[in-house]
Order: C-alpha cells, then sequence, then structure tokens
C-alpha cells in the first residue's frame, strides 16, 4: 500500500514551515548574532551631500580615541587596489571615496573599533572638506547639454549616458502603427522604490593568517557569486574563501550586489587580523543599498477597431545613480523590460532603452521581480487599460481578446521570449466571477450618480522567472544554472543542500517536501542546508523568483538520481532483476508479487551495509539542472476600489488575486508569497516612494517617511488558483514569489484611474497619495512624475 | 541604536527628579515613554550628558476626573489607557476620538501624553488637544507648582518655557461648561504616520448653543495652530450649515501649510476646512440625536 503523500509532507502538504520553529522563538541565527573572540566593530562615515570634490580628510581625532583600532579612507584602499570595485554590470563602484562623492550616503571613511559606540564617536571626529558639485537628481537634468559630468573617474564616458539599448522588431512595428485604427498612448514614472528587508546588510570578516583562510558571514542571497567576486577583487585564492550566509531577515534583490561594507570589512579584517563586524543601519540600508524602479516608461498601442492588438512601441529611460550596479543577467541593459505584453497575442513590438547616471544611490536590484518585470507588466497594464478606453471598449473584453489562447501554445512572445503553457482566459473569467464584474459595473453607475466614485482595476500578466536557462543567462560571464546535493543517511534520513539561499522563502520546508514527494522520505527526516560556500554546491542564489525553477528541479533531479541506484539496491535485496521492480511512494516491489517489497529506507541501511557486489557504496549524489526555459506563471488581478472626492483619500473594497504557477508545493507557503507580494504591491500603489530634493538629499531615509504599510492598513485578499502545469519543470511549477509585487500594481491603480476617468483623468503616476489624487479630480487633469518634493514658502 | 554616552540615573519621586534636573544644569533630559527621545538619541540629534529616567516615580500613571468634572491626566499616562478607558471614551470625546490616531499601538502603550505635550511637536496630536480643550499644564520645580496655559507652554516647535530644573507633573482639562462634545480627524498615510494635516474640536454645547469651542489644527504650522476665530463664531450660537461652513473656512485661514513629501499647501489647507467641517456636522449631528 503507497504511503500518503500528504502525510508524510510531500507536494501538496501545506506543511507548517519548520524554520517558524526557531524564528517565533528568538533563535534564528542572522549575522549580527554571530560573535566572534576578538571582534571588531565597523562603523562607515557617509557622504552628507550628493556631488563633491573631497578636497581632504582628516581622520587624526578619530585615531585618538581609545579602542580605535583603524581608519580607513579611500586613499588608504587604494593602496591595496580596494578603491574601486567591479559592478554586476560591468561598471565599476567606489568602495571608499578617493576623488568625489556622487551620491548622499556614499561610503568615505570607516572606523574599526572595540565597540560600536567607539567607532560611531570615532566616525563624527573625522572632518572631510567637500567641495559642492551641480547635483543631478533626474534623467533629465542628466541629459541636458552642458550637465555635470557625473563619472569623470571613466575613460570614454564623455557624458551621463549609461546605455543605449534596443530589442524588437522596428520596421514591423511600424508597420502595425501605419495598420492601425487607433493609436494610443501613455507615459509614466515608476517611482524609485527600495526593497528594505527587515534585517539590514552586513558581514563579519574573519581572516586567519596561520591558515590562509577568510571566512565571511554575510548578508548575501548569492553565497557562490560572493565566493567568485571575492576570489577576483581581492585576489584570495578561491579554495581559501568561505562565504557563509546565515539565516537571512529578508532580502527581496536588496542582497544580491556586493556592498563596499563588505569589502572594507575584509580588508580590515586582513589588516587587524582579527575579525571584524559591521552592521548597517536602517537608514545606511535606504540610502546606499540597492533599489528598485525608477524608470521612465513611454508607449504607444496600434490597435484595430474590432480590438485586436497589433503593435506596440515602448521606450524607457531608467535612472541608475552613481554607478550602474543593477544586478541583472549581463546580456539585458533594462533587464526583462522586453517581457512585456508576453501574454498578449501581439505581432509586432520594439522597445528602446536608455539609462543615466544620476547623483542618487547606485543598484536598481529586482526589488522582488525578475530583473524589471514590475516596470514591465505595470506599463503593460497601464497601457492595456489607455487602449481599451481609447477603443471604448469594456476591459476585461479587451484583454479577453488578445490574450493568448491555450491551445497557442508554444507562443513566441512580441519580443520574442517563447511562453509554454497557460490558462489565460480562465484564470480571468475566475477573477471576474469572484469579484463579480457585471454587477459591480451596474453598482459603480449607481454610485456615481450620487457623487461616490467607485472603481475597478484589472492586471493579468505573465512574467519570465526562473533564470536560466544558461545559454541566454548570466551575472558577470557566470552561467545562471542551479544545483542539489542529497545525501541520505543508514537510516533513511537525510541532508539536502543547494546553491539557492532562503531569506523567508521556506526553502528548508519545501526542498523536504520535493524530496518526500520523489524519495518517499517523510519531509520531517530530510534537513535542509543553505548558504555556506564551504559545504553546498555551486548555484547563483535566489532572486528572481528562481530558486523552485531552477533549484527545485535540481532537487526533484537529484532525488531521481538516489531513487535509480536505490532500486538497484532494491533489485538486490529482493533478489530479481531491476527490470521486474516497480515503485510507488517510498517503497519497491516485485511487480508479479507486490506484498514482497522494501522500502526506501531499508535500500539506505543496505546502501550502506548490504550493497551489491561492485556497487559504490554509500547513498550520495549532486544534480546540476540548467532549465530549458524560464517559466511563465500566470496571474489575474482585480481590484474594486473607492475614492472619496472631497479628500482623494481612497480605499480598497475587494482585492481578488487568481493565480496560475503550475503545481503547487507548498500551498500555505504559495498563498504567504502571495499575500506578501500584494501588501507591497498595495504599498508601490498607494504610499511608497523614495525622493530627491533639488540637493539631492534623500527624502526617505528613514520608516518614518519610506512607507511600509501595517496590517492595519492592507487590505484583505481573496486568493484563488488555477493549476497548468510546467511542461518542463520536472514537478510541473513555476515560479511564484514575485508574481503579486509584480503584477499586483497595475490592478490597484487601474482601479483608482477607473473610478475617476469620467472626470477626463487618465493617468496619475504613483504613489497614488491623496494629495495627487485629490488634485487630480479638482483639476481634472494628469498628474505625472515623482511625487515633487515642494518646498515654497507658506 | 549607539547615541552619545550619558549617564543615566532612575529616581524614585518628584524631589529626586528635580534635584537631578538641578544638578545637570540645562544638560539633562527627562526620559518619559522615551518614544521622542530615544529616537532623537540614536540619530545623535540629542546628545543630553544625564537621563533622568521618570519611570519609576510612583503616583505619576494616572488619569481621573474630579467632582468639579475636570480631567487630570499624570506624567506617566500612557496614550494606551487613555485609548482604552471607559471613562475618557464616555466623557472626552476629543481625547476618545484622538487616542487611537496617535502613532501607532506599540508606541502608544510607552507615550505619554504629557510627555507629547513636552515634546511640542508641531505634528503632535495631543498638543491640539489640549489647544481644543484649553489645557493646561502642572509644572513642578524647587519652589513648587504652577500652572501654565498650554496656549502659552509651547514657545516654538520643539520648545516648551519649562525651566531646567522643571518637571510636568500633570496635565489639566477644564471641567466642560455644559455636555462636551467633539472629535479629532487626522490625515495620515500610514497608521504611525504624523498628520499630513489634523483637526481637534472640542464643543461645549448647553440648551442647543454653543456655549465654549475650541478648534486646533495639527502639522499646519510651526506650532499647533490655535484657531480661536473660528471657535469663537461658535460661540452662542447653533451649529447649523452656515456657521459650520464658516468656522470651515475660518480654521483653514489660519492654518500655515507647508508643501512637503506629505501634500502641498493648499491640499493640506483643503483637508482642514473639509475635516473642521466633517467634526462639526457630526457634532451636530450627534448633538440633535442626543435632544
Ligand atoms: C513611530 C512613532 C510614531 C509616532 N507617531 C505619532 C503621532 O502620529 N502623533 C503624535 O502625536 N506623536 C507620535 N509619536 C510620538 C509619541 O506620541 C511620543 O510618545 C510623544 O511625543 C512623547 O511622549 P514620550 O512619553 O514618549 O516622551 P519622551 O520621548 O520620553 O520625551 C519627549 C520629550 O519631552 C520631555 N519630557 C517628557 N516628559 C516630560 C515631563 N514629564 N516633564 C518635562 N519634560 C518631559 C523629554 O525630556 C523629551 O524632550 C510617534 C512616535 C513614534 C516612535
Amino acid at each position: 500500500m503507497s504511503l500518503d503523500e500528504i502525510k508524510i509532507g510531500g507536494m501538496g502538504a501545506s506543511r507548517r514551515r519548520v524554520e517558524d520553529n526557531r524564528f517565533i522563538r528568538g533563535r534564528g541565527n542572522y549575522v549580527d548574532d554571530v560573535v566572534l573572540p576578538g571582534m571588531l566593530h565597523m562603523e562607515i562615515l557617509r557622504s552628507p551631500v550628493a556631488h563633491a570634490r573631497i578636497r581632504s580628510i582628516d581622520v587624526s581625532k578619530a585615531w585618538e580615541i581609545p579602542g580605535v583600532r583603524l581608519v580607513l579612507t579611500g586613499d588608504m584602499m587604494a593602496t591595496r587596489n580596494l578603491a574601486w570595485m567591479p559592478t554586476l554590470s560591468y561598471d565599476t563602484q567606489a568602495v571608499l571615496a578617493t576623488d568625489k562623492v556622487r551620491f548622499q550616503g556614499q561610503e568615505v571613511a570607516a572606523v574599526i573599533a572595540d565597540d560600536p559606540y567607539i567607532a560611531k564617536d570615532a566616525c563624527e571626529a573625522i572632518v572631510v572638506d567637500y567641495e559642492t558639485l551641480p547635483v543631478i537628481v533626474n534623467p533629465d537634468q542628466a541629459m541636458a547639454s552642458g550637465a555635470t559630468l557625473i563619472r569623470d573617474d571613466k575613460e570614454n564616458q564623455p557624458d551621463n549616458k549609461v546605455f543605449d539599448w534596443e530589442v524588437g522588431d522596428r520596421p514591423a512595428t511600424d508597420k502595425a502603427f501605419e495598420e492601425a485604427d487607433v493609436v494610443s498612448e501613455i507615459e509614466l514614472h515608476y517611482p524609485r522604490s527600495h526593497p528594505s528587508p527587515l534585517e539590514p546588510c552586513g558581514s563579519i570578516a574573519d581572516f586567519d593568517r596561520s591558515t590562509g583562510k577568510l571566512t565571511v558571514y554575510m548578508t548575501t542571497q548569492a553565497p557562490h557569486i560572493i565566493r567568485a567576486a571575492v576570489a577576483l577583487v581581492a585576489e584570495l585564492p578561491e579554495h581559501m574563501i568561505r562565504i557563509i550566509s546565515p539565516d537571512l531577515g529578508g532580502g527581496f534583490g536588496n542582497k544580491v550586489p556586493v556592498y563596499p561594507g563588505y569589502v572594507i570589512s575584509i580588508l580590515a579584517s586582513i589588516l587587524t587580523e582579527r575579525p571584524v563586524k559591521w552592521i548597517e543601519d536602517k537608514t545606511g540600508n535606504l540610502i546606499s543599498t540597492g533599489f528598485g524602479r525608477d524608470v521612465y516608461l513611454k508607449g504607444q498601442m496600434a490597435v484595430r477597431k474590432d480590438g485586436k492588438i497589433l503593435g506596440v512601441r515602448m521606450h524607457t529611460i531608467s535612472d541608475h545613480g552613481a554607478f550602474f550596479s543593477d544586478a541583472q543577467p549581463s546580456k539585458f541593459k533594462i533587464g526583462l523590460m522586453h517581457s512585456a505584453f508576453a501574454c498578449y497575442d501581439i505581432p509586432a513590438a520594439h522597445l528602446t532603452a536608455e539609462g543615466y547616471y544620476t547623483n542618487k544611490a547606485p543598484g536598481g536590484v529586482a526589488y522582488r521581480c525578475s530583473f524589471r518585470v514590475t516596470e514591465a507588466m505595470f506599463f503593460q497594464e497601464r497601457m492595456i487599460q489607455a487602449a481599451a478606453d481609447d477603443l471604448g471598449m469594456d476591459q476585461a473584453e479587451f484583454r479577453r481578446i488578445n490574450l493568448v489562447r491555450d491551445d497557442d501554445f508554444p507562443h513566441r512572445t512580441p519580443f520574442g521570449f517563447l511562453t509554454d503553457s497557460g490558462q489565460y482566459g480562465k484564470c480571468l473569467d475566475v477573477a471576474l466571477e469572484a469579484i463579480g464584474y457585471e454587477q459591480f459595473l451596474k453598482d459603480q453607475e449607481e454610485a456615481r450618480k450620487n457623487g461616490r466614485y467607485l472603481g475597478i482595476g484589472i492586471s493579468t500578466m505573465t512574467e519570465p522567472l526562473g533564470a536560466g536557462n544558461s545559454r541566454e543567462y548570466d551575472i558577470l560571464g557566470i552561467k545562471m544554472f542551479d544545483s542539489a546535493e542529497l545525501r541520505v543517511h543508514m537510516t533513511g534520513k537525510a541532508i539536502l543542500r543547494t546553491g539557492a539561499k532562503t531569506q523567508g522563502q521556506g526553502h528548508e520546508t519545501t526542498w523536504a517536501q520535493i524530496v518526500a514527494h520523489e524519495l518517499g522520505i517523510p519531509a520531517d527526516d530530510v534537513v535542509v542546508e543553505e548558504g555556506d560556500t564551504d559545504t553546498a554546491p555551486f548555484g547563483m542564489g535566489t532572486y528572481a523568483s528562481r530558486s523552485t525553477p531552477v533549484a527545485g528541479a535540481a532537487v526533484a533531479m537529484v532525488a531521481r538520481k538516489i531513487r535509480a541506484k536505490s532500486r538497484k539496491i532494491a533489485a538486490h535485496l529482493l533478489e530479481v532483476s531491476e527490470e521486474d521492480i516497480e515503485w510507488e511512494l517510498g517503497r519497491f516491489y516485485v511487480r508479479s508479487s507486490p506484498d514482497r517489497g522494501v522500502t526506501i529506507q531499508e535500500c539506505a541501511m543496505a546502501a550502506y551495509s548490504n550493497m551489491p557486489d561492485g556497487m559504490e557504496p554509500g547513498l550520495e549524489n549532486t544534480a546540476y539542472y540548467d532549465p530549458p526555459n524560464l517559466t511563465w506563471p500566470f496571474a489575474a488581478y482585480v481590484a474594486t476600489v473607492e475614492v472619496d472626492p472631497e479628500t482623494g483619500v481612497w480605499d480598497v473594497l475587494r482585492m481578488v488575486a487568481v493565480d496560475d504557477c503550475g503545481v503547487r508545493i507548498n500551498p500555505m507557503i504559495v498563498e504567504g508569497q502571495i499575500m506578501g507580494g500584494l501588501t507591497e504591491a498595495y504599498a508601490m500603489a498607494s504610499m511608497q516612494f523614495i525622493t530627491f530634493d533639488a540637493e539631492g538629499n534623500c527624502v526617505g531615509s528613514n520608516y518614518m517617511d519610506y512607507l511600509l504599510p501595517t496590517a492595519w492598513e492592507t487590505p484583505g485578499f481573496e486568493l484563488h488558483e488555477v493549476v497548468t502545469p510546467c511542461p518542463h519543470h520536472p514537478i510541473g511549477a513555476k515560479g511564484i514569489g514575485e508574481c503579486a509585487t509584480v503584477g499586483g500594481p497595475a490592478a490597484f491603480v487601474n482601479a483608482v484611474m477607473n473610478a475617476v476617468e469620467h472626470l477626463g483623468v487618465r493617468n496619475i503616476d504613483m504613489p497614488l497619495l491623496p494629495d495627487r489624487v485629490h488634485e487630480a479630480i479638482a483639476t481634472r487633469s494628469d498628474i505625472s512624475g515623482a511625487p515633487p518634493v515642494r518646498t515654497d514658502a507658506p | 541604536m549607539y547615541p552619545s554616552r550619558f549617564r543615566y540615573e532612575s529616581p524614585t519621586s518628584i524631589e529626586e527628579a528635580i534635584s537631578l534636573l538641578e544638578e545637570g544644569k540645562g544638560e539633562a533630559k527627562v526620559l518619559a515613554g522615551g518614544q521622542s527621545l530615544v529616537p532623537m538619541l540614536k540619530l545623535r540629534f540629542a546628545s543630553p550628558e544625564l537621563l533622568v529616567d521618570i519611570n519609576n516615580i510612583a503616583d505619576l500613571d494616572y488619569h481621573r476626573f474630579d467632582a468639579d468634572g475636570s480631567l487630570h491626566i499624570g506624567a506617566l499616562c500612557r496614550h494606551e489607557h487613555l485609548e482604552k478607558s471607559a471613562d475618557i471614551s464616555a466623557r472626552q470625546p476629543t481625547i476618545a476620538a484622538a487616542a487611537p490616531l496617535v502613532a501607532d499601538p506599540i508606541v502608544r502603550t510607552r507615550g505619554t501624553f504629557v510627555g507629547s505635550v513636552c515634546h511640542a511637536d508641531p505634528q503632535g496630536d495631543w498638543a491640539s488637544c489640549m489647544v481644543a480643550l484649553d489645557g493646561y499644564i502642572v509644572a513642578q520645580g524647587p519652589n513648587g507648582r504652577r500652572n501654565i496655559p498650554v496656549r502659552s507652554f509651547v514657545s516654538g516647535p520643539f520648545q516648551n518655557v519649562l525651566a531646567y530644573n522643571e518637571l510636568a507633573v500633570e496635565a489639566v482639562i477644564p471641567a466642560p461648561q455644559g455636555t462636551a462634545l467633539g472629535g479629532y480627524m487626522k490625515l495620515e498615510r500610514r497608521v504611525g504616520d504624523f498628520a499630513t494635516a489634523a483637526v481637534a474640536v472640542a464643543v461645549d454645547m448647553s440648551g442647543g448653543k454653543v456655549t465654549r469651542a475650541g478648534i486646533a489644527l495639527t502639522g499646519v504650522g510651526g506650532t499647533t495652530v490655535d484657531a480661536s476665530d473660528a471657535a469663537a463664531a461658535l460661540v452662542g450660537g447653533s451649529l447649523d450649515e452656515a456657521s459650520i461652513a464658516q468656522a470651515a473656512e475660518l480654521a483653514a485661514s489660519v492654518a500655515q501649510p507647508r508643501s512637503d513629501h506629505r501634500g502641498s499647501a493648499s491640499y493640506k489647507r483643503h483637508i482642514i476646512s473639509t475635516f473642521t467641517a466633517r467634526l462639526l456636522g457630526s457634532i451636530s449631528e450627534s448633538n440633535e440625536r442626543a435632544a
């Protein structure tokens, strides 16, 4: 009799998260919890100004403070060739400033002392003489003729442009526009945001001269990439570098890049021969580490009268801050922006992109998204709504006409990706049915007569999750695949390690469920370990929703290798030939007499005690998985809102989310991911942005100004599922970690716009703060751009 | 959090606290709920040499209505106690309406009403309630106690008139002249946010007429704004559409909002007028219902 898969915590079990046991007891082990003997503490002095030449740095007063062990400046880093470091996007970034500071919050000096109080006091004692320079805070200023050159450190950098890039078919797109009945246009700004994980970044570098080994505890989502980077930057032999990423208090893309603090702590440990701990504070995290978005998007859609979309043009202008340190696949300068419109059947598309340097923090990271797909999908769904309005067509109907049909797969997207599966129409129908679409439209009309503004917004999208394949995806030339290593012990218990790195996603729970599904070993018997480069197999880490599509697939594949070996052992134990063996969950049996069988645990014991002649002992294996394609989950999000015409305050009435992420390993965790993502989507739509005043001062440098929504204002979410298994993934799963953050914002914004469209308002840029909504209503006009930092007198 | 070095004392009596303040010679700071002071220490905006923690002084953690109807709030009375007390919600509608809107639930368990008034943040919610209600602070120093009306207590943004050796021991809200009606409306971007703009209204009514009125505005000036003309215009009359509209307009006209990332000046002014009208409208409704 086969095992009950749900009972052993296999696929489909909403198994409780095993990691929560330690987290809710306060027994997590984060970088800041690690205390090493003799450890020193490092504090970074940051620039108070956004753009200035450094005339001098006087550290003498800092050295005088008792307990100070080392004071580092850019000049001292330079003697070790470490004043600058390469970024993940083939640019360079200052570790400690030598010539100029280029954004407020840039690292200028570091103090290493006996305790963090002393280090902080000493930082305050450092005197820096700045000669301020004109400040550039947006691409418009950056591209203006005569604009101050931000990157005068670079050769062949005559202006502030980072790149020009294009993709798609221009002639075909031009032709589509010639044939159009209606050409619709929209222009948007996706404001700068910040992943703001609960735990800021930090590291403890521990260089042991006697062994030559450098151990670094580090808040990183990608420990192996960091090891490679350290080997290349610090010129240390790779086998003498051990990166340990212990428990992470969230990452959301923020912990992918290499930060100056890591590098400085490493040099400080080498120089002091003591462990050096650096823990960034919240403000440091917000003002200096990888941000998200900050893109101006505009485009046009060519549409036929009957609702058929013929072509799309897109143009993006992105603001990268002072250094191009986006974390993204090398080939694509503006990430996967060209995944836009992937769920629609559109024959022609063309995208041009320009990137600019500004005097703002660097590091356009994939904040809970697969490299700029958030901006792409937001633009897509706002464009779709605008085109439906221009056509005078119902927005749901317009989507239905253009969504790729179930029998159209595999389907080539407008920019050339290949999607492979989905039931887009069904997801939309489930969502509309759940929200009561027809009834809402009637209620909306009634309400308008009484001066009440109701609105409904739809967002439908598929996004590319799970980079690689290795043909197209690499970071700094390192191909994007992933790995898993499974060791089954004698008693049938096991340890699994992967090249991914959990930071809240629940890998310790779900990976064990995949093993349970493949081998019938109860999930509770499998311990999962990630993040230590000395023990984990090589992998590219966790971001871009890639863990389940890539590392998760590797887990299934390595379990299958273990099963294949176990089958041989079973044949030996049952004294039949392998061809006569059948498998059911957790057990091999003889086909002709099913009650003669051995369990997977018995096979494990035999692997160490009674293996067949000529067989290698043990039951361990490793699998590297290079996915044939990305995975393409689909989502339909529908929000309803009421806007108070007098104040511009809007409330979410309902939010329905239909997600198709293929087979769900742990439905509870999937739902948690969706709810978290929708919360972030709501935050982006309603309140969240980082902006800069004309002097480049960051507004949003603390959590009183950079708003994370609380349980109080976050609306309730109603979740539904549709399951279309991924055809190429070994267990049929697709990525899900980011769908809701990516697709959610447009649903909220479309809903608010739908509520005020009868006033002729077509667009309000995010965040839809009440004053912006009110202004749009009062003036009956669009509100564009980043929320200005107004300084006019009363 | 790594503040500058400071000495810490935790007196158990008011007198002991005052002598420590005396000793500090102006370089000492009182620590009450710490919800404003501790963030300032963290950011090193404040670097006092001495912290006088008053949390271990007995008998400061109270609020009570005296027989004459006045409300007394001790220096250690937390926001949360005002939020959750039945007598407040039954008898003091302005405070009852503001309490759940001050900061967030976590901050409310620690922060004190008196500390908030002492902090004199132009965006502080309690200062507006105090102004609307004609409240005063009881200060105690080496030479005894004195009463300071809230209007003269706050001397500027984050400044009050307490001498360096004085402790605010309680806040007092005088008895109403008739039925105490009132409310507080606050526009915030998120729970725990300071007001984009907020309005405190306190109206005493007797026989359908307004006997006393106070209107104060939060977040729209360098200090709490006393909309005294708007309030005065209500006294002696009934609350009808015309008087409400007039008060709303007068209140908006004395607001001195600045444009910032919370909103434009004109929007904040508009909110003041909208909220004043909404508050007075619902006061008028509830008065009619009661009549
Ligand atoms: C996240 C957050 C959100 C907040 N949001 C709001 C909000 O929306 N609205 C709002 O009004 N407030 C808000 N606050 C502030 C909060 O209400 C504080 O509790 C209050 O302002 C100060 O009270 P406290 O007891 O914490 O004072 P403390 O922080 O202990 O002291 C504040 C100041 O007053 C002085 N002081 C305190 N008590 C006395 C006394 N008895 N005598 C003399 N001097 C004294 C101190 O020396 C110090 O200078 C917020 C605070 C936080 C942390």
